[in-house]
């Protein structure tokens, strides 16, 4: 399996980057972390867009820089694909000059079946002869992403392709990246403020924070992690990753399995061994000592406590494993102080409400 | 109706504006190029001195020249070297001297719509594989081209009405120094209104409508310089 190692060092006065990352060279890898915290000069790092003087990047065993050596190659030199979060068309060409652009300056010709196949994927074969100025901001952001895939890059990477579109169109294009996430062989780093992104696409979870790596690593993993401010805001959650096992149609239910078991969820429409995920909030999720006999609630499942943290306003965090699950619960200190509960506790978990991401 | 003798002054005017277009366009963006791109310190100072032919009087810029370009003078000098006597009062010396006068209306439009241009399209171009070279012909060159299209038409509208300069370094020998706006002039001294009228027509109507087709087909913004 290829790895991408990215160790950049560099200092604005204001704001310094310092990082040292190891991510696979597979799946969606989502840089996170709220504005500032050099996210987008990270990924625009490892573009080469910017030039951190310190600095060592290996991308599939390619020296792309390495400050040691004075070697740096100029963006134009790295196989990538970079998608900008406004889209950043062409303006003087239209749709089919801007997906050729790239394409005419790859000496390879898989350049274009690549191409046929991310307009299909992408749906944006209708809009070939158009101008860019004439298409809306979810089309130009489709065109922007089938330019980039059209490279056959070795890497993509996406700077908060969604952040400019509102809520109707974010909906629009977030298919089309769960359905790239299958399809692609290539690693893509993505970069986002957005937790609901994050849910529906990571693999890979780096949070950053104030120009370093808070933490890094699966993404339940990493969600679930007490010493990363992540798992204490209100909009704690985790994301399971499962497969449809079972449909019980008169009680409008389905049921999804998950390494260490299973879970109801409201009917899901899809076959059954579809891979879907799954995202639980914390504050979705209570703990008794003993199992619960007489309960409304249908998923209870046995874990182990393997982590307590205090939070706010009286709450505690209590990170679970379930199988080979991590899981969060946001309960209030008193209960947990009743409760007694302690590190290496089993204990049950009772979730009251999971939902359904997008299907892959 | 125009002598032969005006019309020759009229060909040699479009001749001397026609080349110092292309040199100052050959020369000016790059120029331009580096002014709407650097951080550098000197930027203040290059942008004043091209900026300079704007406020100072034509006689200025004209008797500098004049010195520099004279037996004395360094570029006078290096031109002797050279084996090619001095500029004053021939025609190439005309053009330097009409290169530099015009400049800053061929830098400046082509510095605002460089800067206009701005840093994305260069950086989506990089990450398409095209090299700087590259992005400057197949990105830049296009986006600009209103720019390109106003800087030649000013740079060259401009040069054809330049006197002082002219009067300076050029003189006024027929058919090699001896433009339009200098033979008005000369009919003016001899009191030959008639003949100056139809010159003097010929350039208003000229730059009437090199200016209508600008504003209006092109759609330019009106270069209101900041110091003018």
């Amino acid at each position: 399996m290829t790895t991408i190692l990215a160790r950049f060092q560099l200092d604005y006065g204001d704001f310094t980057l310092d990082v040292d990352l190891k991510l696979p060279g597979t799946g969606i890898t989502v840089l996170f972390g709220h504005s500032g915290s050099g996210k987008t000069t990270l990924l625009r790092c490892i573009a080469g867009l910017q030039h951190a003087p310190q600095g060592k990047l290996e991308i599939n065993g390619t020296v792309w820089q390495d400050s040691e050596r004075k070697l740096f190659l100029p963006t134009h030199k790295r196989p990538l694909g970079y998608v900008f979060q406004e889209a950043n068309l062409f303006p003087h060409l239209t749709v089919q000059d801007n997906l050729h652009y790239g394409l005419k300056r790859i000496k390879q010709n898989s350049g274009t079946v690549k191409l046929e196949h991310a307009v299909e994927l992408l749906g944006i074969g209708h809009l070939m002869e158009r101008m860019p100025e004439r298409l809306s901001g979810g089309e130009r952001q489709r065109v922007a992403i089938a330019r980039a895939l059209a490279l056959n890059p070795e890497i993509l990477l996406m700077d908060e392709p969604l952040a400019s579109l509102d809520f109707k169109r974010k909906q629009e294009i977030l298919p089309f990246l769960s359905r790239l996430h299958q399809q692609l062989d290539i690693p893509v780093l993505y970069v986002t403020h957005s937790q609901q992104e994050v849910a529906q696409l990571a693999d890979t979870l780096v949070i950053l924070e104030d120009g370093r790596a808070l933490a890094s690593g699966p993404l339940s993993e990493t969600q679930s992690r007490l010493d990363v401010p992540l798992a204490q805001e209100r909009e704690a959650a985790t994301v399971w990753q499962a497969t449809i096992a079972e449909h019980e149609t008169d009680y409008h239910l389905t049921r999804v399995a998950f390494t260490g078991g299973s879970l109801s969820l409201p009917a899901v429409d899809a076959a059954i061994g579809t891979a879907l995920r799954v995202q639980i909030y914390a504050r979705d999720v209570s703990i008794a000592l003993e199992a619960p006999t007489a309960t409304s609630i249908l998923n209870v499942l046995p874990a182990t406590i393997t982590g307590i943290a205090d939070s706010r306003d009286g709450q505690s965090v209590i990170r679970l494993q379930v199988g080979d699950q991590a899981l969060l619960a946001h309960i209030t200190r008193k209960s947990a102080l009743m409760l007694d509960l302690q590190i290496g506790m089993a204990v049950y978990v009772q979730i009251k409400g999971i939902s359904t991401l997008t299907h892959q | 109706m125009l002598s032969p003798a005006d019309m020759a002054t009229l060909w040699l005017t479009f001749k001397v504006a026609g080349i110092a277009t292309l040199l100052m366009l050959l020369f000016g963006t790059p120029l331009a190029w580096w002014l709407a791109r650097t951080h550098s310190a000197w930027k203040g100072v290059i942008n004043a001195v091209v900026a300079l032919p704007l406020v100072l009087p034509p006689t200025v810029l004209g008797f500098y020249l004049l010195v520099l370009m004279g037996p004395t003078g360094i570029i006078g000098k290096f031109t002797s070297w050279l084996g090619l006597g001095t500029l004053p009062f021939t025609f190439p010396g005309l053009i330097v001297a009409s290169v530099l006068y015009s400049l800053p209306f061929v830098v400046q439009p082509l510095q605002a719509s460089f800067s206009a241009i701005g840093e994305q399209p260069l950086e989506a171009a990089a990450t398409l594989r095209a090299s700087p070279w590259d992005t400057f012909f197949s990105v830049v060159v296009p986006l600009a081209k209103p720019g390109f299209l106003t800087a030649s038409i000013l740079g060259f509208t401009h040069t054809v009405g330049e006197f002082g300069v002219v009067l300076m370094v050029g003189g006024n020998i027929p058919d090699k120094t001896r433009v339009v706006s200098v033979q008005i002039y000369n009919h003016v001294e001899a009191l030959e209104y008639t003949e100056a009228h139809w010159l003097a027509g010929v350039l208003l109507l000229f730059s009437f409508s090199v200016l209508l087709v600008l504003y209006t087909v092109l759609k330019t913004q009106p270069v209101a310089h900041p110091l003018k």
